[in-house]
């Protein structure tokens, strides 16, 4: 016997999600931010930059985070007021939870004073990584 | 599950990017066999599958050799690495939902073996065509879940 009817469901929701998912992925978007929050250096156990911060939270079963860790750290080598941090999510549950970490690699972009601005799940490009650090003063 | 996937030995491997992705279109197609022919030994073989490639390594189940055998020779030398435990995650999911989907069959629940075997394929067919990262969507959620 025969039925083609759970494939075809399978197929059709599947891309439909899959889609979505390769057009969001990357996006920095302002309206995801967690307001309220302040992200200090006593957190995240390293001074932040001057005027920006990317911190970047990772895990160890993720092929993306790699490629977004080099892009970033790669980055900030020519701007010296902005800076890098990568956080392990999986050793940092409390601080994942209360900013709601869904999925890695999720880079957050926070002002000198530890405020989200705007976050983007994935690898975001380069130019709409600086477009984003140009907006933080 | 960490613990298992995640052992110092493991965590210094890196394999050709590539390999994973083709097995995918290969575990895809045969879900999608399993699903349409209502066959559990079909699941049942690639639940097996699945269990070697978390246990070992996805470089050590059939889909892996035939890649290093009879693909990655006609492919461009420079090949993208990539860490072997996102690819190991997958394929624990992968035979978690197997398993599930085989002992439902076995049990005569056919709509559990059409669900389980319906997301294994989801999976495995959003790894093939969008290069879908399970263990980044994924695996943080189930540790948030899981533990205090």
């Amino acid at each position: 016997m025969k039925t083609y009817l759970p494939l075809a469901i399978v197929l059709v929701l599947a891309s439909a999600y899959g889609f979505w998912w390769k057009r969001t992925r990357g996006a920095i978007r302002s309206n995801k931010a967690i307001p309220g929050h302040r992200l200090t250096a006593e957190v995240l156990g390293q001074p932040l930059g001057s005027r920006a911060t990317m911190v970047q939270f990772s895990s160890a079963f993720c092929t993306p985070c790699r490629a977004t860790h080099s892009l970033l750290a790669q980055m900030v080598l020519t701007l010296d007021d902005v800076k890098h941090i990568q956080v392990d999510a999986e050793s940092h549950l409390e601080l994942v939870r209360e900013l709601d970490i869904r999925s890695t690699p999720t880079t957050l972009f926070i002002n000198k004073d530890g405020i989200e601005v705007g976050r983007a799940a994935g690898t975001p490009k380069r130019e709409q990584v600086l477009a984003a650090l140009s907006n933080i003063r | 599950m960490s613990d298992v996937l995640n052992t110092p030995e493991v965590n210094k491997i890196y394999i050709d990017a590539r390999g994973p992705r083709f097995a995918a279109t290969i575990t895809a197609t045969v879900l999608a066999i399993a699903l349409v022919t209502e066959n559990k030994w079909v699941l049942l073989a690639q639940g097996l599958i699945f269990l070697l490639g978390a246990v070992r390594g996805p470089q050590f189940t059939p889909y892996g050799l035939i890649f290093k055998n009879f693909v990655k020779p006609r492919l461009s030398k420079v090949a993208p690495t990539e860490d072997v435990r996102p690819p190991k995650f997958a394929q624990a999911v992968g035979f978690i939902f197997a398993l599930v989907g085989t002992i439902g069959a076995f049990a005569g629940l056919d709509l559990v073996f059409t669900i389980a075997t319906g997301f294994a394929l989801a999976a495995a067919f959003l790894n093939s065509a969008f290069n879908y990262c399970l263990g980044c969507e994924m695996y943080l959620l189930i540790v948030r879940f899981t533990s205090k």
